[in-house]
């Protein structure tokens, strides 16, 4: 049972529940995907998966597909044609799909609770208060400690500061998941899942959307 | 955001009678009671109409024993039974926020004219 789906983030909009209340929902459009590739325990890739291709609206052109990318479609019998994306997703038993098969948003049903894995967007080289959360010094009666770290650590002994001391650097453009999500609403017609609340990444961007280990109830 | 104005179009109430900043609308909210449900009227210049489609929002103010009141509500949400346009006003702006400044005499708001447009409206239909 393939437990996952390719999407793009669409935005952010809001439902009206039945009783009267708003909930806030992340409109991704998922798949449809096809499978491009099993992988078994016992063959020669040594773990359980299936590679999803994404089925665009507007697919890609022959000429933009590389070489390699052409022979790793011819590899599937021919008939599918390359997509832009590839991922791949874990599967705890043998991958029963064939490939081909397609995978689509009535995978998921509503209620379902989800995780949802992006790319955050990216904010460069972010000071300590916006990425670590730090609080800032006071702003007037001479302060010259305003958005500085403070201190890093001790003196001469140990006199380093010690590994994984919190930092300014590079924040975003990261690999994140969204755990303990529920769909609030499947469009399968649309291809379209909506889940309550906020999704990593931009409007546009790449997402995966799985199952959770975990269901409620 | 044109990708999402299928979704918020399913969001959309078509009994919302057509209303602007400056008129008095009365609001006739569901209110649950255990399980008992009644309505509840709010009636107030309406002094704003904010974002669109199903997101659409509506602060209406009134006076209630000297004190202003202002309620925002969700105009396309199942909360609101359906409201009716007690008044039309004639402003000059689209945000009537300057009237949380004024109260009395100097907060009212002059009646708009609406004779040529009803007109207009039973021709067209």
């Amino acid at each position: 049972m393939i437990n996952g789906i390719i999407g793009r983030k669409l935005g952010m909009t809001q439902l009206f529940a039945e009783d009267g209340t708003v909930i806030p929902v992340t409109v991704i459009k998922a798949g449809p995907c096809v499978v491009v590739q099993k992988k078994s325990a016992a063959g020669r890739d040594g773990y359980n998966a299936v590679q999803l291709g994404l089925v665009e609206d507007k697919p890609i052109k022959m000429k933009r597909v590389t070489k390699p990318m052409r022979g790793h479609f011819e590899k599937t019998g021919g008939g599918l044609p390359p997509t832009r994306v590839l991922r791949e997703i874990r599967l705890t038993e043998e991958p029963e799909a064939e490939i081909g098969e397609q995978v689509k948003a009535d995978l998921f049903s509503d209620g379902d609770m989800i995780e949802v894995v992006g790319k955050s967007k990216g904010r460069g080289f972010a000071g300590t208060i916006k990425r670590h959360n730090f609080q800032r010094g006071p702003m007037t009666h001479g302060s010259m400690n305003i958005r500085r770290p403070g201190s890093i650590g001790q003196s001469a002994s140990p006199s380093r500061v010690l590994k994984g001391t919190k930092s300014s650097g590079h924040m975003g453009d990261a690999r994140v998941t969204a755990r303990g999500l529920t769909v609030a609403k499947v469009d399968a017609e649309n291809n379209l899942i909506m889940v309550r609340g906020s999704v990593p990444g931009p409007n546009g961007g790449l997402v995966v959307v799985k199952k959770s280990e975990k269901q409620k109830g | 955001m044109n990708r999402l104005d299928a979704i918020e179009q399913t969001q959309l109430r078509d009994d919302i009678p057509e209303f602007q900043p400056g008129d008095t609308v009365r609001v006739h909210v569901r209110i649950k009671e255990g399980n008992k449900e009644r309505l509840q009227a709010f009636e107030g210049v309406c002094i704003a109409r904010k974002h669109g489609g199903a997101r659409e929002t509506i602060t209406v103010r009134k006076t209630s024993f000297g004190v202003g009141v202002e309620r925002i509500f969700p105009l396309h949400a199942t909360i609101v039974d359906h409201i009716d346009v007690v008044r039309h006003g004639k402003v000059r702006r689209a945000k009537l926020y300057y009237l949380r400044d004024l109260r009395g005499k100097a907060a009212r708001i002059p009646e708009r004219d609406m004779r040529q447009k009803k007109k207009k409206q039973a021709a067209k239909k």
